[in-house]
């Protein structure tokens, strides 16, 4: 008799999965909302659950200044990808089914570019706040955007950004040794490198040795007694942070001196926590990244807000990853404003018209090219100095001058 | 490729290799006796190295002092996971003790997330940054002094097996469970003790490797991973032999670094334990299994 | 019809139609659940049919789908094709770690520490590979959302749901006839007691050669589904040593050895996962970290309790064979 409850029981319940499924709420009342859900997909747990989490607090301080910017509702739905792409394409279907009108994300470019499915295949849009690989854009999706320099476009910024450093401080290096993470975003860097450098004929120094290391690494000894011995005029570095903080140190021990450290773009040295477990180290590394103008009034109200949540933290450890995540929520309820509706087909519509100039980040205004994807997005040479990145260059949105080479520099 | 770089380079690589000999150390005791694989122990030396990194920044404890507390507090943790976990587990099969590690691990990778955040914690102390010079030769003070405390701990281990009751009678367990109990041996005490000891070496080598390195929750399973590297070459169960693996295994990544492509370097490391595992299964020093 | 030929015709009708009644969200997660359905009823043939540990799977998904990719999106050759290379490629990769750990001997913990090792070997490998992407990764063109376009693997998740389900109800009805067949015998015989089972005149390595390539074999056709799914392959995603986790949690929750242990743990695993998100969503919990936890104190409560997985003692209650 037992038994013959517990089957009929398990297919009730079974029945019952099915109902739920059928009359789950997707498209029913989506139309009439008069506030626009964006749902937020960010590695907050897992590998890289550092930087989702930094993303996050530029998703966080949205609404509020959005509503005194633009005057219109949104409302953040925020999930976990947890690191992972199985779970980064379910949550984005979970979200959606929830009514999401606009999602926002991943970070990573493996999570995005499941996610970027998702999207084209239910037609709701995405917004890419941070993620690098160029492929992402060129598969003509009709759904997705990107307000992201590509590598290319920020290996292109980095560089010139070089070559202005070097002529602000009247400097010529001559030789240079590149080290870079051998990962997604590395590898990308590196073809960038590989392809725009030779034609850089401006740039005064040839690169004289390639070190690749492990993103993993435990441990950075042999690879920086291989650069070392180049005896190289200043490493120029591709990094991550835990890996940026690793070389430092190493850097010190091994009594290696060069001119300077640049990034020509990616994150580590201007991250918070470079600074705190480095502490006067960390000072004179340069990084050339996509960045925010600390000049611009939209960064004061945003910076403001950021304050407010965070009243430990500060705006310029998180520089990058919450502007960039916040920008990706001001085109999304921008073009909300403008199409007037949260149907998602009138919301792509309005973000392939966008024309935002009123933006935190430096560079031209926010439009897309027909492949969904901003051009124009600028860098700034970002100097740590006196335990802070400082803006150094371009001149217009700097806040203080670039010192190069480093006052540790010992000829080697 | 001059000399010295080379020099520089293995000395680097012999000392960080004493750390994680330490740490894989700890393994091959649990293993050697208990004949249970430890697939939490990077997860346990993370949690070793967030302690010395709290005692740090609370109240300046050098981790060469907090090893002591910390150790001691990681011998209670082991052998109560031992005589509460793990002691079910021990006729049970491989996949499952596998699964029960693995959930452990999970939940400390997990708490640590939630209690300190996704940011690196490390230490800051003034002998850090400093190196011996000899010439042309860098002796980096915190690889030497922690290599030292490596051989003193381990020292220490091989003594306690040696020269003392509770040692002898965890060797006899480890070898021959059955006699043991038969001449009244109380054998799942001695796998809590000796789970215990192997908790307090992984401790040890966690608060030498918080000056090395910083820690992040998620780092665990990469130092599981070493560990087993390591305990394979050396041979599993053989305690100079997790020494040995050690130090080999950090030569061995220095000189595939140095001469082939540093980004590939733990791929040499998992050639070297293909090959040990086809040649010489027992490991280097290891007995017959 | 006998009872258990009823649940199971039960089942897959419902599974049938399931993408009629469910929306995206419950599809998507439903294929999720029958790709490690598919992966773990692999593994089991290994581990819960012939007894030899692997930690290290994740290698033939990663082979199958690097290969199959590579092959189209480098030389047009389609998934049809390619999935015959991949199969070979994978079979052969298993008959080489099979060939050297049986020769030399290697068992237990030993042999499950080699299969760790070679995946990732091949992981770090793959990262150097430049045609293939290398860390940079491998992206396939997405194209034809809505049309079936089977001879190409195109189309959308409904299509991918299918695929999978072959697959799965492909496996079950290999692993069904292998376990009443000689084969299965032999390996059991070989699980329970290999000296015994050599001393009855079976050729053990013989018949553990036989179970890894078979086992390979079936994952790499995974691997092959992963890289049309997704589209995009990076040598972290597919290698990593998490992924093998992933893959074997379902089978030793579920039951290893039995047939549907697999199927029963890969459900109740990503349904645990999904449903404790949604609790904690619920409560207002969302601190990241928290469901990882909840989800190892299952992992641990269950195989502290059901020693054999949970498939055995629902099978007895709900009278039906093991």
């Amino acid at each position: 008799m037992t038994q013959r409850i517990n089957r009929r029981r398990f297919n009730q319940a079974l029945a019952a999965a099915g109902a739920l499924g059928a009359f789950s709420p997707f498209g029913i009342v989506r139309a009439q909302s008069a506030k626009l859900k964006v749902g937020v997909l960010l590695p907050r747990s897992g590998v890289q659950g550092f930087i989702g989490q930094s993303c996050q607090k530029g998703a966080d301080l949205a609404p509020g200044v959005i509503k005194s910017m633009l005057g219109v509702d949104i409302e953040i739905m925020s999930a976990d990808t947890e690191s992972n792409v199985d779970t980064a394409r379910t949550r984005a279907e979970r979200l959606i089914q929830e009514g999401a009108n606009v999602l926002v994300g991943a970070f990573d470019s493996g999570q995005t570019a499941a996610i970027a499915q998702v999207a084209e295949q239910r037609g709701i849009p995405l917004v890419i706040n941070v993620a690098a690989a160029p492929q992402i854009t060129k598969q003509g999706y009709k759904y997705v955007f990107r307000n992201f320099q590509t590598a290319i476009d920020i290996v292109r910024n980095g560089l010139d950004l070089i070559g202005d450093l070097f002529q602000a401080t009247h400097t010529v290096p001559r030789t240079a040794v590149y080290m870079h993470v051998n990962d997604t975003f590395g590898q990308a860097m590196t073809k960038g490198i590989g392809a725009l450098l030779p034609r850089r004929t401006q740039l005064p120094f040839k690169v004289v040795d390639t070190i690749s290391y492990d993103p993993a690494a435990r441990d950075l000894t042999v690879e920086v007694s291989k650069a070392k011995a180049t005896g190289a005029d200043f490493l120029l570095l591709v990094c991550r942070l835990n890996d940026a903080i690793l070389l430092r140190r190493e850097m010190v021990k091994q009594r290696w001196n060069p001119m300077g450290i640049i990034s020509p773009g990616s994150p580590g040295m201007y991250e918070e926590q470079y600074f705190k477990t480095l502490g006067k180290l960390s000072d004179y590394a340069i990084s050339n990244v996509p960045w925010y103008n600390p000049n611009a009034p939209l960064t004061k109200v945003v910076e403001k807000a950021f304050l407010q949540q965070n009243p430990k933290d500060k705006l310029v450890y998180h520089g990058l990853n919450a502007g960039f995540t916040f920008e990706a929520i001001l085109v999304a309820a921008d073009s909300f404003k403008r199409a007037g509706t949260t149907d998602p087909k009138a919301l792509a519509d309005a973000i392939r018209q966008t024309n935002i100039t009123s933006k935190m980040t430096l560079g031209g205004p926010i439009k897309f090219n027909a492949e969904g994807q901003v051009e124009g997005i600028g860098s700034a040479c970002v100097q740590n100095l006196g335990g802070v990145p400082r803006v150094v260059l371009p001149a217009g949105a700097a806040e203080t001058k670039p010192v190069f080479p480093a006052p540790y520099y010992k000829k080697a | 490729m001059p000399w010295e770089l080379v020099a520089n380079v293995a000395i680097a690589g012999v000392l960080t290799g004493l750390v994680y000999g330490l740490m894989a150390l700890g393994l091959s005791v649990i293993f050697g006796v208990v004949r249970v694989v430890n697939f939490a122990h990077g997860e346990m030396m993370t949690v070793a190295m967030y302690a010395a990194a709290v005692l740090f920044a609370h109240w300046q404890i050098d981790p060469f002092v907090a090893l002591v507390p910390v150790a001691l507090a990681f011998f209670a943790l082991g052998y109560a996971m031992q005589a509460g976990l793990i002691n079910p587990f021990i006729t049970r099969p491989e996949h499952s003790q596998f699964m029960l590690l693995v959930a452990v691990a999970t939940i400390m990778v997990n708490v640590l997330l939630i209690g300190f955040g996704p940011g690196a914690r490390g230490v800051q102390v003034d002998y850090q940054l400093e190196s011996f010079a000899l010439g042309a030769l860098i002796f980096d003070k915190a690889r030497v002094y922690a290599a030292l405390a490596a051989l003193a701990t381990a020292a220490a281990l091989f003594a306690f097996f040696r020269f003392t009751l509770a040692g002898k009678a965890i060797r006899a367990c480890a070898d021959n469970w059955l006699g043991a109990k038969v001449v009244g041996l109380d054998v799942k005490r001695y796998y809590a003790l000796t789970f215990g000891l192997g908790s307090a070496c992984v401790a040890a080598a966690g608060c030498m490797m918080v000056l090395l390195v910083d820690v992040t929750p998620v780092l665990g399973p990469a130092y599981t991973l070493l560990a087993f590297v390591i305990v394979i070459v050396g041979g599993l169960g053989s305690m100079p032999g997790a020494l040995l693996g050690g130090v080999l295994i950090g030569l061995s990544e220095a000189l595939a670094g140095l001469l082939i492509e540093p980004s590939a370097k733990s791929m040499f490391s998992f050639a070297l334990l293909i090959l040990v595992l086809l040649f010489r299964p027992q490991g280097l020093l290891g007995r017959k299994p | 019809m006998s009872r258990p030929s009823l649940a199971l015709a039960l089942l897959g009708a419902l599974l049938l139609l399931l993408p009629a009644v469910a929306g995206p969200y419950l599809l998507s997660v439903a294929t999720l659940i029958l790709f490690f359905a598919y992966t773990g009823q692999a593994w089991n043939v290994m581990m819960g049919f012939a007894g030899q540990l692997s930690l290290g799977h994740a290698l033939y998904v990663g082979l199958g789908a690097y290969v199959s990719a590579g092959l189209f999106a480098r030389y047009g050759v389609g998934p049809w094709a390619g999935l015959w290379v991949a199969l070979a490629v994978c079979v052969a990769a298993g008959a080489i770690i099979g060939f050297l750990a049986f020769r030399f001997g290697i068992s237990g913990v030993y042999f499950a520490l080699l299969t760790i090792a070679f995946a990732e070997f091949t992981r770090i490998g793959f990262d150097h590979i430049a045609v293939l992407g290398g860390p940079g990764g491998l992206f396939l063109k997405v194209s034809q959302r809505e049309a079936w376009d089977l001879a190409n693997l195109r189309g959308p998740p409904a299509m991918f749901y299918y695929v999978m389900l072959a697959l799965a109800a492909g496996a079950l009805a290999l692993c069904g006839a292998l376990l009443r067949s000689r084969a299965g015998y032999y390996w059991q015989a070989i699980r329970e007691n290999e000296d015994a089972a050599q001393a009855l005149g079976i050729n053990t390595f013989r018949w553990k050669m036989a179970a890894v390539m078979l086992s390979a074999g079936m994952t790499s056709l995974a691997g092959v589904f992963f890289a049309f799914y997704y589209n995009n392959l990076f040598p972290e995603q597919v290698f990593h040593i998490s992924r093998s986790i992933e893959i074997i949690l379902g089978p030793i929750i579920g039951g290893v050895g039995t047939l549907f242990g697999p199927i029963l743990g890969a459900a109740a695993l990503t349904l645990l996962g999904d449903g404790i998100t949604e609790f904690l969503a619920a409560l207002g919990w969302e601190i990241p970290g928290v469901k990882q936890v909840f989800y190892g104190c299952v992992l641990l409560a269950v195989i502290m309790w059901l020693p054999h997985g949970i498939w055995p003692p629902l099978a007895k209650r709900l009278g039906l064979r093991r």
